[in-house]
């Protein structure tokens, strides 16, 4: 799998590996994977980069079809080929490719060193199996454990998510659980070989409002106590306000906006950015109108050239609908994905300040 | 609601219609309820359990005024209650026992012909439009059925009042021919709003109407609701579990706990001010989209999942997870009282005299002082 890129970036790579021991753990460099479809190619992720920190958490913000997802599949190879191809790129995870792996490398660093928890815990739980079995398989399969050091670790472990009664609970079958404890579960078996990245797809996205707050705090405080990294999808921004260190935002594909967490709430540098933040009902906030992104989201299949968002923006002149948008970098780690990213952020800043002001 | 202000007195946001002595409400909702039997009731009288055992009190006897122009959000939990109880009003599901009165009559005792008559002056939209258009018929035949059935138009009238309507609701009139997979969840939405406004409806609940929507698509749907009350005076029970949406788009706000309304007030107020302490909970736990504030207030984590409405706790349907909770909760089916003006809950711990739990019990639950941290800013 080649990347195409300029060998002066191949250079600039082995320096990276130096770093990954020093504290990043993934890298993440022109990743780009298409699916085949009836309508043509679709470009669901199309040449990204980003990386994580060992420690941090990372949020991915988008909307349906904007990639999130697509990405984080990517990464750990669980993208269906056919129609799914990853034709370009580099994952570097402790300096290894993992895009140059064999399909049975892949397998051992899945659910070993990086381990996935998903939106609909149900979809992930083998019905048929009872919690202990499926939580003993993990570290019987991954860390060689007998069955009785793997059913002591999953008690352990069911205690450690907060699972009353675990040892009777193990015996219980996933149906048996409510929504909140399945995904505690899931989670419990996540993190039971201890992975060095966490990735959550919608972790919270089925469940409660009161339910969602345990999850989250669950996964905050493992992540605390593990050190574990976390790769945390989702589509509220609420989430990711309070759990995240570093933030990337999508749209059709593309990273829009890439930034320490606070800095880019403060002040985001992109349109859809800043529109995203407007649409959100501010609870402290009397009802008038709320802002609204006019338009739909792209279809990813035909998306019109120059910068995919041109059609739903405030900011839209000529040249974004004949020229892609460069990837402007506005602060020590804020990028923006827009021709005029500099008027964006300059505008937020000012008003940031004007709010602290008044 | 500021497009409504000056038009609809009655709505205009920052003074919703709170004076209950001096209005009419438009639904009159009484001691409501809607029990279901469960499926293994059968074996459990088999077995010897009482007749109760296998019920679910889905609705447990619910008591609330809807004025006219206004739009009250109802909010809670998975399996409170809360589309059991938009359903049962508009007859969808079948009321167990008490009465819906709209404009004086009473939708739960009225049938055939009568009942018919009346939905026409009430609508529904549904969370999923995927699953609520049905997918062989064209936008056309879709919309403008309820014009056929209610045989309020027909032919070349019926079609022009089609196109309309998909104007009103923000879709081009072209869009006639095509069939529901052609559109997005949005637009799905957008049709399933057209085709309950064909008939004109006074009353509309709203079950999580934008639950399954992206967010800058929810932002316009929700200002689409707003637009169309204010030009149509409609009046809505919008139901969701979003409380960022339902404290945005309603006047007042009612809260359900497991088959009960546990709190009512404006929606200001149960946002500034939550008095029973599962609001105070509830509120606590919506993420705000401002790191600072995530990263310095205190989120109350109620412990335990809802009980089962199967077998619901004893007095206080709350008070397994309540940080508050007294022996005497245990006994006591706490009633929803006045407690400021226009505000009710239902915890037998405060009253009009000492509204703040916090006062009558310092030190129960310090986590819960955050709240009013969190909202005062």
């Amino acid at each position: 799998m080649g990347c195409g890129m300029p060998s002066t970036h191949k250079c600039e790579r082995s320096n990276d590996k130096v770093e990954a021991r020093n504290g990043t753990l993934l890298e993440v460099h022109d990743l780009r994977t298409y699916f085949e479809t009836e309508d043509g190619v679709v470009k669901a992720v199309d040449g990204i980069n980003f990386q994580l920190k060992r420690g941090e958490t990372l949020g991915i913000v988008g909307e349906s079809g904007s990639g999130k997802s697509v990405t984080n599949l990517s990464l750990i190879r669980l993208i269906p080929d056919p129609p799914g191809k990853i034709v370009s790129g580099e994952v570097l995870f402790a300096g290894q490719d993992l895009l140059l792996l064999s399909a049975e490398e892949i397998r051992k660093v899945r659910g070993r060193r990086i381990a996935m928890i998903f939106q609909d815990p149900m979809t992930s739980l083998n019905p048929f199996m009872k919690i202990s079995r499926q939580l003993m398989e993990m570290t019987q399969l991954h860390l060689g454990h007998t069955k009785q050091q793997a059913y002591e670790h999953a008690i352990k472990m069911l205690e450690t998510v907060g699972i009353p009664e675990p040892r009777r609970r193990a015996g219980d079958y996933p149906d048996e659980f409510s929504g909140g404890m399945r995904q505690r579960v899931m989670i419990a078996m996540a993190l039971s070989c201890r992975p060095e990245l966490l990735i959550a797809d919608e972790p919270t996205t089925a469940l409660d409002v009161t339910i969602q707050a345990q999850i989250l705090e669950l996964i905050k405080k493992l992540k605390h106590e593990t050190g574990t990294s976390v790769i945390l999808i989702t589509h509220d921004l609420g989430v990711v306000a309070g759990m995240t260190d570093h933030l990337i935002v999508m749209y059709a594909g593309k990273v829009f906006e890439q930034a320490p967490t606070r800095e880019l709430f403060a002040k985001p540098g992109n349109p859809y950015t800043k529109g995203l933040l407007r649409s959100v009902p501010d609870p402290t906030d009397e009802h008038g109108q709320l802002y609204q992104i006019p338009g739909l989201p792209p279809d990813v299949a035909h998306l019109p050239s120059g910068c995919p968002f041109a059609p739903r923006c405030d900011y839209e002149q000529e040249i974004c609908h004949s020229e892609f948008p460069p990837f402007v970098q506005l602060n020590s780690e804020h990028y923006s994905l827009c021709h005029f990213a500099q008027e964006v952020y300059f505008e937020s800043a000012s008003a940031a300040t004007g709010v602290k002001e008044s | 609601m500021s497009a409504s202000q000056g038009e609809f007195p009655q709505s205009d946001g920052m003074h919703p219609p709170l004076e209950t002595g001096a209005k009419v409400p438009l639904m009159a909702i009484r001691d409501l309820k809607v029990h279901f039997r469960s499926r293994d009731s059968s074996w459990s009288q088999v077995l010897g359990a009482g007749p109760q055992s296998g019920e679910v009190k889905a609705v447990d006897g619910v008591t609330i005024d809807i004025y006219e122009g206004e739009t009250l959000g109802l909010v809670g939990e998975s399996g409170c209650g809360k589309t059991t109880l938009g359903r049962a009003i508009l007859r969808l599901t079948e009321p167990t026992s008490g009465s819906v009165l709209y404009r004086g009559t009473d939708l739960a005792h009225l049938s055939g012909r009568a009942l018919r008559e009346q939905r026409r002056h009430l609508q529904v939209i549904f969370q999923d439009p995927y699953a609520s258009l049905n997918p062989r018929m064209t936008v056309g035949q879709i919309v403008g059925e309820p014009l056929y059935t209610f045989g309020l138009a027909r032919g070349k009238v019926a079609e022009q009042r089609v196109q309309e309507l998909l104007e009103t609701v923000g879709l081009s009139r072209r869009f006639i021919k095509r069939y529901p997979h052609e559109f997005s969840g949005g637009q799905r939405q957008r049709i399933g709003l057209a085709r309950a406004l064909a008939v004109e409806p006074e009353f509309l609940v709203a079950d999580e109407p934008i639950s399954a929507l992206d967010v800058s698509i929810q932002a316009q749907i929700m200002n689409l609701l707003q637009r169309l009350q204010a030009e149509k005076n409609l009046t809505y029970l919008f139901i969701s579990h979003d409380l960022r949406a339902i404290r945005h788009i309603s006047d007042r706000v009612a809260v359900m706990y497991l088959g009960k309304l546990v709190e009512i007030a404006e929606a200001r107020r149960i946002y500034e001010e939550p008095l029973m302490p599962y609001t105070k909970a509830l509120i606590s736990a919506v993420p705000v989209p401002d790191p600072e504030i995530e990263a310095t207030r205190e989120r109350i984590v109620l412990t335990g999942d809802v009980p089962s409405p199967i077998n619901p706790p004893t007095g206080c349907r709350f008070h397994t997870r309540c940080p508050y909770s007294i022996e005497a909760c245990k006994e006591v089916v706490p009633p929803l009282v006045e407690i400021k003006t226009n505000h009710f809950a239902a915890c037998i711990r405060i009253s009009p005299e000492e509204p703040d739990i916090e006062r009558v019990a310092p030190g129960d639950a310090p986590g819960l002082r955050s709240v009013e941290r969190m909202t005062a800013r």
